[in-house]
């Protein structure tokens, strides 16, 4: 029997590509991560755009979409272009989304891990202060943050990422709790590996996954609540926003609906690619859950 | 059954407490204190005078002292004074509170019973055209914001087609009594209702397809319809009632979640209820009422997780109870 009898598989493509494979199955996710990128682009490309500031007044108040060339999808009732709005827009609603996601992960991670991982009185102590904050209205807590702290968006940010932390810490705990008596831990543990190093060197890595694809979840909450911030008009006002757009467009909404409808369509079409994307990836990270 | 009851309304004690801290920490966290909210209010007063008055809430006292007095005080629904409507905060929000409810019950009994059939509904037929067509509709109900769903609705049932009022609970001038007045406040929460519920009702729709597709590949069900179940019968008897278990529990969570988007949609719709009177209270830096509903929000949703685990455990006879 010489080697080339043997039927050895060919080598498994790396993976990546075999994550990208079945990413690519599921063609609602394909479409998620087309809006996404649009609205990252969009971002991106704010600044060319329109180099100048988004709120500073570009023509006449009020025009409709498609009528002057100059502002494409036409203007306020304070004579400021809704596509630039739009564009700037598209960067505050991402970067309020991926930095309170990021604020509320690592707070959940870390309650989460100690509660998981510890049990006993920590985690009794770390579950009762999360059920406080799940059971306070996550918006009036959210308001009242803004209230104290102030309405600039680092602080808002910050605010968001605090009121939404809940969720990722119940499930941190979950899988550190059916984690932390597995046979790879308790080797770790007999040759001495400190807690520090268990909790977050051998058992997080494990318990990310779930995680990472609830991020895409939050992410959509973030923006959410960002833009119903700014609809009441408690957000930053130096900064454009949809939510701001929208509700500035509600005391025009008789006569110039549109200064709503584009603002309004852009966080519906964001929300629902972020869905998207985290629904592609659950299946892509879990394809057994799916026939 | 009553000792399990009794056993979840004690769990419910540490989780109160914490509340009534978190609430004394952000008021302490709050530029101000009472005494110059007063004192604002009177226009100034001398510094001996306002230490005076300081001595007299006992403001002057250790921090520890002040939280205990606080949370005694809180435990008889002593929130005290609202500098804005120049009430105790407790009769402001009593005011409120019915208005509030009202919109909650309505929003989440149509978000539940809708959502369920349709969820049902979906799964029955999973991956065919009329699924995928809930299903998408599903998600874009959960990527509207309730306040941009508002507007639209506005524009389109009050101002282009003028059938439903653009706010307000009641029509002022209408003096309306019996039936009349029913009707009349319906009307005025068509809209409302609509526009908070229909995120939550996209929640239980999804959630109850994937529920009812995971139970209906179980064995049990496959035994029932060897043994010539009807599918009808399949359906209410074997695989709804275990399908409904994880929606039960997310109407208890999903409480707060409502509670808080009441904020934004009774606001636009102008509803004089709790959550615009937490707005307002934002605006006028009124943090004594905001307190107060921060509070009184925490010990509805309590109230409303304790009953739902009852009837949970009520559901699903694998529960023990003792």
């Amino acid at each position: 029997m010489t080697v080339l009898d043997t039927d050895l598989r060919p080598a498994e493509p790396p993976r990546y590509v075999v994550f990208w494979q079945r990413y690519r199955r599921n063609r609602a996710a394909l479409l998620g991560l087309g809006l996404f990128a649009i609205v990252v682009l969009m971002a991106l490309t704010a600044g060319l755009v329109d180099p100048g500031d988004p709120l500073r007044r570009a023509g006449l108040p009020l025009l409709a979409p498609f009528v002057d060339a100059a502002n494409p999808l036409g203007t306020d009732q304070l004579g400021r272009s809704i596509l630039s709005q739009l564009f700037y827009g598209a960067r505050i609603s991402l970067l309020v989304g991926v930095v309170a996601t990021l604020v509320s992960i690592i707070i959940g991670i870390v309650i989460g891990a100690l509660a998981g991982y510890f049990g006993g009185w920590v985690d009794d102590l770390l579950m009762r202060i999360t059920e406080a904050f799940q059971t306070i209205p996550n918006f009036v807590l959210l308001l009242t943050l803004v209230a104290i702290l102030g309405s600039k968006i680092e602080w808002i940010t910050l605010a968001i990422g605090i009121v939404s932390w809940t969720a990722p810490a119940r499930m941190v705990r979950a899988e550190f709790m059916s984690l932390r008596n597995r046979e790879f831990v308790d080797a770790a543990r007999n040759l001495g590996v400190s807690n520090t190093s268990l909790i977050f060197r051998e058992i997080l890595p494990n318990a990310l996954p779930p995680i990472i694809v609830y991020a895409s979840v939050i992410m959509a909450l973030s923006i959410l609540l960002e833009s119903a911030l700014a609809f009441l008009g408690l957000g930053d006002p130096n900064y454009a926003s949809w939510g701001n757009m929208i509700g500035q467009g509600r005391a025009v909404l008789r006569t110039a609906w549109y200064c709503s409808a584009i603002p309004g369509i852009a966080i519906v079409l964001t929300v629902l690619s972020f869905s998207l994307l985290g629904e592609g990836l659950n299946d892509a990270m879990n394809p057994r859950q799916k026939q | 059954m009553l000792i399990y009851a009794l056993r979840r309304l004690l769990q419910a004690i540490p989780v109160i407490i914490l509340i009534m801290i978190g609430t004394f920490l952000l008021l302490k966290l709050t530029p101000g204190d009472t005494v110059d909210a007063l004192v604002g209010d009177m226009g100034g007063a001398d510094a001996d005078f306002i230490a005076r008055m300081r001595a007299e809430y006992g403001l002057d006292q250790p921090v520890w002292v002040q939280l205990w007095r606080y949370m005694v005080k809180l435990a008889t629904f002593d929130m005290g004074q609202s500098f804005v409507y120049e009430q105790p905060v407790a009769t402001v929000l009593m005011d409120r509170l019915g208005t509030t409810l009202l919109l909650m019950a309505t929003s989440l009994s149509l978000a539940f019973s809708i959502g369920i059939t349709l969820g049902a509904f979906a799964a029955r037929r999973a991956y065919s055209l009329t699924d995928n067509l809930i299903s998408t509709l599903g998600l874009v109900f959960y990527a509207t914001p309730s306040f941009f769903l508002s507007l639209m609705m506005m524009l389109l049932f009050s101002v282009k087609l003028g059938w439903l009022p653009v706010g307000g609970i009641k029509t002022i001038a209408g003096f309306y009594t019996g039936w009349d007045h029913v009707v009349d406040v319906a009307r005025h929460l068509i809209m409302p209702t609509a526009a908070l519920s229909l995120i939550y009702l996209s929640f239980y729709l999804r959630l109850m397809r994937s529920s009812v597709i995971q139970v209906a590949d179980q064995d049990f069900v496959r035994t029932a319809r060897a043994k010539g179940a009807g599918e009808t019968r399949l359906m209410v008897h074997h695989i709804m009632r275990n399908a409904l278990l994880p929606a039960v529990t997310l109407f208890g969570l999903q409480f707060s979640t409502l509670l808080g988007g009441s904020v934004v949609v009774e606001t636009i719709f102008t509803l004089p209820g709790l959550g615009q009177l937490a707005y307002q209270s934002v605006i006028q830096r009124d943090m004594n009422t905001l307190m107060g509903i921060i509070f009184l929000c925490s010990i509805i949703v309590i109230l409303v997780n304790f009953l739902t685990d009852l009837l949970y455990a009520r559901l699903d006879s694998r529960i023990e109870l003792s």
